[in-house]
């Protein structure tokens, strides 16, 4: 079976996401991937250097330059033609382009792949991860998102792929980018974080919420979440939500402060190896999950912990 | 310039879905169903375009049972000018959806399809994607904000790093995400009046659409659980627990 997994990049780097949907794709078969950008020459090197890729296909050209799902799409579509499946990340990118993708394949998607049983067999939760289905699919390509927590990354050296440049169909004139606002930070991203400290709504106020949440996260090098209340109440951007509506994160230690836990955020971060919560309710839901669990003032016992660290 | 919504007749946000023993699916028997929350959040976005006097006309469209009349209801109670039901018993998929509100936008003629990112019981995240790919329009998904304007939208999208605005030609399609906007209670009166407002009932096969499945589910469990673990005393104790796993130095 060949796969065709679309690369993501910002900057001119390959984003890790890319890495953890390689590794799922490998237990289809071969693995092609594909680059789509402006200026993407770094990228498609650095592509090509991934264990276990035999050819990237590389579109380099104005219309792909911020990826826009009605330009990459009929890309995909095309490159289809000689690949069995098509696998992209389950990040807002892979989400946007590859149901796009399908449509124009007449396939019916497979979202937030899990775990790959078979050719055609895969598993995925529904019901906000309350429920895990096993599913069959009879088209003959497919098409899946994959959650990165799921897949370890492959790695970024010792491949030996092929770069191949591909011209697609023209920019579509359906849409153009207009621009973006990215939070520029120091600190590792929350997908692909070793640690991450997240705060809740316990947290009171914004300026608390950096206050006693910034300063932990920077002393073990953590990413910094919120759960969906600390965002809603306006503690924390979006992009730091994790959860069902937010990011689905599963690192090596995740310390949970003033999150009592409720389903749409245990959803998000259940799998992380290590769960630490701090929380002044004992009896909050977090605790059922968590591996240390510490009942108190987050207030006192957070900067206790920076300060001791 | 008519908007075209759909919704979906989904499990309560507030009730937790349960397994059935026989692990076939979720247990949906006696249990409190209401509209997708992304939906009503399209629904709401719908209305206050029209408050703004961008647009004329509200037509909400749902696929399933026959039940889901009464998310139509609400969809018209909150503010909707008519609506149509197109009635399958048994499950449709994402595609399939896409495929039946193509035809409905063929025939409607909307400027914007306005619709959830995902539904909350298969979280597929597919359905506006695809129909924006079968038209061939553009699509604004994960939308924060929205903003018409002659021939054009301007879509403000939640993406992981913070937020992307994209440019839209008209016809398009937007797929909405939590922060768009707080949906409003359809008032009493509005409930009532909603009771009146045409409802046309159709199957996939008006719209010639094959709705045959392509997965085929074979198996439905609970998630593996977590244990419990300890309660440390201290923060003392927390850092020589963490000390003996080797998460700190």
């Amino acid at each position: 079976m060949k796969c065709l997994v679309l690369v993501e990049h910002e900057g001119g780097q390959l984003k890790d996401a890319t890495l953890s949907a390689v590794t799922a794709a490998s237990k289809l078969g071969e693995v092609h991937l594909l680059v789509a950008g402006e200026g993407v020459g770094g990228v498609a090197e650095a592509a090509a250097k991934i264990a276990g890729v035999g050819k990237v296909h590389v579109s380099d050209a104005a219309p792909y330059a911020h990826q826009l799902a009605e330009n990459v799409a009929p890309l995909a579509a095309d490159l289809m033609g000689h690949h069995d499946a098509f696998v992209a990340a389950s990040t807002t990118t892979g989400k946007n382009v590859a149901p796009r993708v399908a449509a124009l394949l007449d396939v019916m998607q497979i979202s937030d792949v899990i775990g790959i049983e078979g050719e055609d067999t895969f598993i995925r939760p529904i019901y906000a991860g309350n429920a895990i289905a096993t599913v069959r699919s009879s088209d003959s390509k497919k098409v899946l998102t994959v959650r990165g927590t799921a897949f370890e990354k492959a790695e970024r050296e010792g491949g030996s792929g092929t770069v191949e440049a591909v011209s697609g169909p023209a920019d579509s004139g359906l849409s153009s980018f207009v621009g973006a606002e990215i939070a520029a930070s120091e600190r590792p991203e929350l997908t692909s974080a070793k640690i991450i400290v997240s705060g809740g709504r316990a947290l009171g106020s914004s300026e608390q919420f950096h206050a006693v949440i910034d300063p932990l996260a920077d002393k073990l090098g953590a990413a910094v979440g919120a759960s969906r209340a600390a965002v809603d109440a306006g503690y924390a951007p979006n992009d730091y939500q994790v959860g069902q509506t937010g990011k689905i994160v599963a690192p090596e230690v995740y310390v949970a402060v003033g999150i009592s836990g409720a389903i749409q955020h245990l959803a998000g971060m259940k799998d992380s190896k290590l769960i630490v919560a701090i929380n002044k309710d004992e009896d909050a839901p977090i605790f059922q999950v968590a591996d240390l669990g510490l009942v108190g003032d987050l207030f006192k016992l957070v900067p206790e912990l920076t300060e001791k660290l | 310039m008519k908007l075209l919504v759909p919704v979906k007749r989904v499990i309560d946000y507030n009730v937790k879905p349960r397994v059935k023993a026989d692990g076939t699916g979720v247990d949906l028997a006696n249990v409190k169903m209401s509209m997708n929350p992304f939906d009503e959040i399209a629904v709401e976005e719908a209305i206050r375009l029209k408050e703004k006097g961008v647009a004329t006309e509200i037509v909400a469209v749902s696929i399933g049972p026959a039940k889901a009349q009464e998310t139509l209801r609400t969809a018209l109670a909150m503010g909707a000018d008519r609506a149509i039901l197109v009635v399958s018993e048994t499950e449709v998929e994402p595609l399939a959806v896409a495929k039946i509100l193509a035809k409905i936008a063929e025939e409607e003629q909307p400027g914007l399809v306005i619709l959830g990112k995902q539904a909350i019981d298969d979280d597929s995240n597919q359905t506006g994607q695809m129909l924006a790919a079968l038209l061939g329009w553009a699509q604004g998904t994960f939308a924060s904000k929205v903003e018409v304007d002659g021939e054009g939208a301007s879509v403000t999208r939640e993406v992981d790093g913070g937020l992307e605005t994209v440019r839209l030609k008209l016809p398009a399609i937007v797929t909405t995400d939590l922060r768009l906007n707080e949906p409003r209670y359809a008032s009493l009166p509005n409930i009532m009046k909603a009771k009146s407002k045409p409802l046309a009932q159709k199957t996939a096969a008006d719209y010639g659409v094959d709705t045959a499945p392509r997965l085929t589910t074979l198996g439905v469990r609970e998630p593996s659980k977590r244990e419990a673990g300890i309660k440390v005393q201290s923060v003392d104790e927390l850092i020589d627990r963490l000390r003996t796993v080797g998460v700190i130095g």
